[in-house]
């Protein structure tokens, strides 16, 4: 692959393996902790459903009942299952309840067959649960060939938010009617650090709406019925970050949501969480997402929101490499891996937009396959709504221009009010102006060899390739103690969640990693 | 001259341009129903310029026109900076020779707001706009919790860190959560702690009226715009004095 930069192979080779060197022992940690998130997950997989009167979901009142009898180290799945044989229940959240009521006394069985015999339960019950998501997958590839893919790459990708699911859905209704191909529902902010999966249809979210099984089944079914009326399969995005993103990437794989964001260090770097109970839980996450079909999206974007999009350029670049390692060795596919960028430079610097270009294309040539999702200026949205505009309609022209695959439409009204109908309908307009007129521009636009947009692709990427020496050397997790991604320091004994983190004792089990290991 | 009018080309002519949707489709009878609302909203003669129907039942408007409304420069109300601006040298030299020991800032966003970017803006070593945030002043010392914090959790930090100013970030307005967010702040502070020892209490964001620090019982309101620069100046005037 020579491409459009005439990357040196050596250099984006050895940019991998530094990927790789880095990640390693991030991946070894996943693989000898647990979380609670994760046991959550596990048990929502095995069926369990519902929540008390206060709202709390039965898997957190059983994880937290077997974890005061047993701790978390050898995963729920056989104190669970080997309560279920005892007790003569059927009904798991049936035993979720008495367990709340403290009715349940949790062990780990100490004769092998008794043991053997819970583990086996247990891999029936969770099996169960990954059956549904299989269904749902091969049902999204049935309804895909049935209705098709967007027409034009890229695909359109719309947000709505407005903290009530009953008024999301004929929004996302009518911006799919409008050209949306992908439809992202923003969730309530403050969600990403409750320790619970909210239940049920809810109505009151702030700048959002919050993530619940039922809101994405209401949500999804309703994409159905307007899939079915445009002849084109419109795709649903929701969040599977914060502290619940492993029972949230399930809760998506079971109700067929399409995309998810999800990054490897975005709820370290900008929500606090403890450094090692996001990557355990990302690492299940991510298992379950590639089970799932889902098409990820990482979250680049942000440290540009808050470090400088010029200098911290190679940041993003390490970031996409890491995401990267981390996907495929959770067994997530190229064509699952929508690696995130932004368009965030200061528009008042000189040659701004050839920047643009160059990390675009560098974006686009290392990564050939994957769904890059290119994401709108918000940084340097001050209000002047016409300015907005006109920044908009250069971010479209920079996808068109690079070969972009999944385009979130940037709002004129970014950092005034969360978007209007009118807004929408503007900002759609601007891309369908894009895409009509210089939609297949990327055929023509070839860098002058030596010339700025190639120069600088080779100095970011050089700069990529020693800063990931660096993270070798020092180690991720210093890195990220350190300040090394969007400026925040996050060191791996503090932060939010870490309380819920366990490793794992010998006798470890979990039903749903040994279906998934790849 | 205080008093003044909207200028379009030609001093005095009063002309604005306005944007809106109605929940109509597109016909003549909506083209009329925009102009009566400009008309309402005193544009005479209102010019409808665009209008353009999006999906079923909703139309938008641009209109332009002119307005006879006459407004007094002199009756406008406002929050002039009343400290001096100062380079963060002179920050750092006025806290050192007259307060001789640093000064201690804490920063959040409270309640379930996790925009961050604002506190960062202003506490962040990188700072925004080219001027480094709080961080860069060697006689600041500076806590950022970051967001979503509870106010308990913030009263208590201020406490254990000995704040001298509680800085506290408010970006999320739905629901008018930045005002009720800050009202429980400056209730709990007042509750926690006596009138001499409460930290400077302060909050920005880009919906708040400058106007209220009163009613919100906090010391200052900064708004939209605010650089660290000016947020160091006015820590220096407010609980240090100025060098004059």
């Amino acid at each position: 692959m020579s491409g459009k930069l005439d990357l040196d192979p050596r250099v984006v080779r050895a940019a991998r393996r530094l990927a790789a060197r880095a990640g390693r022992p991030v991946v070894d940690l996943a693989r000898s902790h647990t979380t609670v998130s994760v046991e959550r997950a596990v048990l929502r997989l095995a069926g369990v459903q519902g929540a008390d009167q206060d709202g709390i979901p039965w898997v957190n009142r059983l994880v937290d009942a077997v974890r005061a009898d047993v701790g978390l180290g050898h995963g729920v799945a056989v104190p669970v299952f080997h309560a279920m044989r005892s007790t003569g229940l059927d009904d798991i959240t049936e035993l979720a309840q008495k367990a709340a009521a403290g009715a349940v006394r949790f062990d780990v069985p100490e004769r092998k067959a008794e043991a053997a015999a819970a583990r086996r339960s247990a891999k029936k019950a969770t099996g169960h649960g990954l059956k549904i998501v299989d269904r749902r997958r091969a049902e999204r590839d049935r309804l895909i060939t049935r209705y098709g893919d967007p027409r034009q790459r890229p695909w359109i990708y719309l947000i709505v938010a407005t903290g009530d699911i009953f008024e999301d859905i004929p929004q996302a209704q009518a911006a799919a009617r409008a050209g949306a191909d992908v439809i992202a529902v923003i969730r309530s902010t403050g969600q990403s650090l409750l320790d619970y999966v909210p239940e049920g249809a809810t109505r009151e979210g702030f700048a959002g709406t919050y993530a619940t099984q039922e809101n994405f089944r209401l949500m999804r079914a309703a994409l159905d019925e307007t899939s079915k009326e445009l002849g084109r399969y419109v795709r649903l995005t929701n969040y599977a970050s914060g502290l619940c993103m492993p029972e949230i990437a399930a809760l998506a794989g079971m109700e067929r949501l399409d995309m998810m964001l999800n990054d490897s260090m975005y709820g370290i770097l900008f929500r606090d969480i403890n450094p090692i109970r996001t990557f355990v839980d990302q690492r299940f996450s991510r298992q379950v997402h590639a089970r799932a079909g889902i098409v990820i999206n990482t979250g680049e974007d942000n440290y540009l929101t808050t470090a400088d999009a010029v200098e911290a350029a190679h940041t993003v670049t390490v970031s996409q490499l890491l995401n990267e390692y981390f996907a495929h060795e959770a067994g997530l596919e190229n064509w699952q891996l929508g690696l995130g960028h932004a368009f965030e430079i200061n528009p008042d610097l000189p040659e701004s937009f050839r920047l643009e270009l160059a990390h675009a294309l560098l974006a686009r040539e290392l990564f050939p396959d994957a769904p890059l999702k290119w994401m709108p200026p918000t940084k340097h949205m001050t209000g002047d709504v016409f300015r907005g505009n006109l920044l908009d309609g250069f971010f479209n022209l920079a996808g068109a221009l690079t070969g972009q695959s999944i385009l979130l439409v940037g709002m004129m009204t970014e950092a005034v009010v969360t978007p209007w109908l009118s807004d929408r309908d503007v900002a759609l307009q601007n891309v369908r102006y894009v895409l009509a007129g210089a939609g297949n521009l990327h055929e023509d636009f070839v860098p002058a060899p030596g010339g700025f947009i190639q120069q600088r692709a080779h100095s970011v990427l050089g700069e990529a390739v020693q800063l990931l020496e660096k993270i070798v050397d020092d180690s991720l997790l210093t890195a990220i103690a350190e300040g090394t991604f969007g400026i925040m320091k996050r060191p791996a004994d503090r932060g939010k969640g870490l309380d819920g983190v366990a490793r794992h004792d010998e006798d470890y089990y979990n039903p749903v990693t040994e279906a998934l290991e790849p | 001259m205080s008093i003044v009018r909207p200028y379009g080309d030609t001093t005095g002519d009063g002309m604005v341009q306005l944007s809106f949707t109605l929940p109509v489709p597109h016909d003549k009878r909506a083209e009329g129903a925009a102009i009566q609302l400009a008309n309402k909203m005193g544009m005479d003669p209102a010019m409808l310029v665009h209008a353009k129907q999006m999906g079923d039942g909703f139309t938008f408007f641009v209109v332009y026109g002119r307005v006879h409304h006459l407004v007094d420069t002199d009756q406008v109300q406002v929050v002039e900076r009343d400290f001096p601006l100062l380079s963060a040298k002179e920050v750092n030299a006025t806290i050192k020779r007259r307060l001789r020991r640093r000064l201690s800032v804490v920063g959040a966003c409270i309640g379930t707001d996790a925009h961050t970017v604002g506190i960062d803006a202003i506490l962040n070593l990188k700072g925004i706009a080219g001027e480094k945030g709080l961080e860069y002043y060697s006689e600041l010392s500076v806590t950022n919790m970051g967001a979503q914090v509870s106010v308990p959790e913030l009263v208590e930090t201020a406490r254990a860190r000995k704040a001298d100013a509680v800085l506290v970030s408010q970006v999320v307005t739905q629901r008018d959560a930045h005002l009720q967010n800050t009202r429980a702040m400056t209730a709990a502070f007042r509750e926690a702690l006596p009138a001499g020892k409460r930290p400077l209490l302060i909050v920005g964001g880009p919906r708040f009226d400058e106007l209220m620090a009163g009613e919100l019982g906090v010391d200052r309101i900064f708004g939209r715009g605010t650089t660290p620069r000016e947020v160091a100046s006015y820590l220096v005037h407010a609980l240090v004095g100025s060098e004059k």
